[in-house]
């Protein structure tokens, strides 16, 4: 057990550090720092002066242990587009991009089970036909798509719901929310449907192929012959079953859906830390790329450790069959 | 030949073919888009990129059923006058071209790579599939913006229209190859303990061509199932990326690009410049995912 986690910590640690060189490359080949302070008309004492100022003279791997140090801290540096400092400019954005995609998780999940249920319990019914074409149809329209097709009916035509930005929000601290505004929940709307949808697609189908998996078990049956009623059965003891896979694959898929919502926050103009990355990416402005890059990296693994250990935690099997083969993959 | 056709429709594949409605449906869309696709610069009405023929007087038509269209533009124009129908042809041409170029570079990465994963193994082999499982827990549409995104710090600004198809097939490309590998990986352990590699060793064959002429054609069934599934997905990350703004540049625009510049006329009414493409968009998508999913059931005897 004490070895499973620390080599899982370790494994973790590994990655980070890969992140974090990748992002080290990116900073130490684009652009360089002296001429972009300096300009043209620098002599070259003065450049040799702030390259020793800045530590560009030390050898790399000093230069990546002070990459390191900064990055955990959170300093970057100085975006190379806007001039502030990287990580105010992803504390001031994050907020948004939480609030949106744990929105669009709840949705996920609220939606998402009772739907699967009900396509597993009536699998021949019309309603259950339907709602799996809409489930092949979630899985196979783009995320942008959607958005904009949600934004033509219900704001374009209908003109109910607000297409762009987040609304009024109220400071708390640093963080900015917009959940204590009726504009803002109003804004919220759109951007966490069109981000769910992928997802209540996916949970539909996975509730329904293992909730199908479960009624088949013998204690399913044993539970039958005892008489107990369907309601019971169904929901006291197939339901229960079913969503512990449910719940690993979301804690995993949060990680997907804050990825996308990059997209989605492009489509709605939401002030988050994706359309941060994107206009990132589209000016090359190579600080905030890393550090979006290594914190986004850092949600990831911690999710994925965390999903991990609560894995061994709950499942007994696992840990005998962790025994058993001496721990190897 | 006619043999040979014979054979083939009465096999197996083209029986479930024949008695799936759903497929050959699918078959026939993707068909007629791949000829309109390919057969633009002969069959679409117009040419949306020769300026000689664009008339600014034509911007904004709506599709003919609308009060004011004509019928020389089926489907309207946009807000420089080219005719949408032909643009949607020469845009859904740069989509598949970009879909199968990244499918075929995926698979090409990935498949060399599990077959010498799966037949070196050890610390190869280690190394290989450690890489492709910490690729694997993030998006591949996060790998394929971070691609772009170097792509465009390392290359200067004017040479971005230059370098954005081979960086954007690159990205999706580097984006995919797990996959592959994995599933070639697995296969190749199983064949390579089959009594033809022993033979091939035995006689004094290289590694290298028991890999790629032994092992190779015995492993590459599930790969072309993985690869139509997976052209579905490189065309929407394709399109997601151009929609991004850092994807298909608007001088030789993909579907993703169109539905981008359709997408700021959404709220003056007009409509068509982003719905058609869209439409394509999701019909090209959904063609390719219904038959990949019959591949895999009538080549899996065992799902039935």
């Amino acid at each position: 057990m004490f070895a499973f986690i620390i080599r899982r910590l370790l494994q973790a640690v590994g990655v980070m550090l890969t992140v974090a060189l990748l992002a080290f490359i990116l900073f130490q080949y684009v652009g360089d720092p002296v001429m972009i302070m300096l300009g043209q008309e620098g002599t070259p004492a003065e450049r040799e002066q702030l390259r020793q100022d800045l530590g560009l003279n030390d050898p790399i791997v000093v230069q990546f242990y002070h990459f390191l140090a900064n990055a955990v801290q959170g300093d970057f540096g100085l975006s190379l587009r806007q001039g502030q400092k990287v990580s105010v400019l992803l504390r001031d954005r994050l907020p948004a991009t939480l609030e949106l995609s744990i929105a669009a998780a709840l949705i996920a999940l609220v939606v998402g089970v009772p739907l699967g249920v009900y396509t597993a319990l009536k699998r021949n019914g019309k309603l259950s036909q339907a709602f799996l074409a809409f489930s092949l149809l979630g899985v196979s329209l783009p995320t942008f798509l959607i958005g904009i097709l949600l934004i033509l009916v219900f704001s374009v035509q209908l003109g109910w719901l607000p297409s762009y930005g987040r609304g009024d929000t109220v400071k708390l601290g640093w963080w900015s929310t917009g959940l204590l505004t009726v504009s803002g929940w109003k804004h919220l709307i759109l951007p966490a449907v069109t981000l769910s949808l992928f997802q209540v697609a996916l949970v539909l189908r996975l509730v329904r192929s293992e909730m199908l998996e479960v009624l088949r078990a013998d204690y399913i049956k044993f539970a039958r012959a005892r008489g107990l009623t369907k309601r019971a059965i169904h929901f006291g003891h197939a339901l229960k079953n079913t969503l512990v896979p449910v719940i690993t694959i979301m804690g995993l898929q949060l990680g997907g859906i804050i990825a996308f919502a990059i997209v989605t926050e492009t489509v709605f103009q939401w002030p988050g830390m994706g359309l941060l990355f994107i206009q990132a990416v589209q000016f090359a402005d190579i600080p905030v790329m890393a550090a979006y890059l290594c914190l986004i990296s850092f949600i990831f693994v911690l999710i994925n450790l965390i999903v991990d250990l609560l894995y061994f935690a709950v499942d007994p099997r696992l840990r005998v069959g962790l025994g058993k083969s001496g721990g190897g993959h | 030949m006619r043999a040979a056709i014979a054979k083939f429709w009465n096999g197996d594949l083209a029986w479930s073919w024949r008695h799936t409605p759903v497929a050959i449906v699918a078959t026939f869309t993707l068909l007629i888009m791949l000829v309109a696709a390919f057969g633009a610069g002969w069959i679409a009405p117009h040419n949306p990129f020769d300026l000689a023929t664009i008339e600014l007087l034509d911007a904004l038509k709506p599709p003919v059923w609308a009060d004011d269209g004509t019928t020389k533009y089926l489907l309207g124009t946009d807000s420089q006058g080219r005719d949408l129908l032909s643009a949607l042809m020469y845009g859904t041409k740069v989509s598949l071209l970009i879909g199968l170029a990244a499918v075929a570079g995926a698979m090409l990465l990935g498949v060399v790579l599990g077959l010498i994963s799966g037949y070196a193994g050890g610390r190869i082999d280690a190394l290989i599939m450690r890489v492709a499982d910490v690729q694997l827990s993030f998006p591949a549409i996060l790998i394929a913006l971070l691609i772009d995104g170097v792509a465009r710090a390392v290359v200067p600004g004017d040479m971005h229209e230059v370098i954005a198809f081979p960086v954007l097939v690159g990205a999706i490309a580097l984006a995919g190859w797990p996959q592959y590998a994995r599933t070639v990986r697995g296969s190749t352990l199983v064949e390579k303990n089959r009594e033809y590699v022993q033979a091939a060793r035995v006689i004094g064959i290289s590694s290298p061509v028991i890999m790629f002429r032994h092992v190779l054609p015995n492993v590459l069934g599930p790969v072309l199932v993985l690869a139509t599934v997976h052209l579905a997905t490189a065309i929407i990350t394709e399109a997601t990326l151009s929609f991004l703004g850092v994807g298909v540049p608007p001088t030789s625009p993909s579907l993703g690009t169109l539905i981008r510049v359709g997408n700021d006329f959404l709220f003056s009414g007009e409509w068509w410049i982003t719905i058609f493409p869209g439409a394509a968009l999701v019909l090209l998508v959904l063609s390719v995912n219904l038959l990949g999913d019959w591949l895999r059931d009538a080549l899996n005897p065992r799902l039935s």
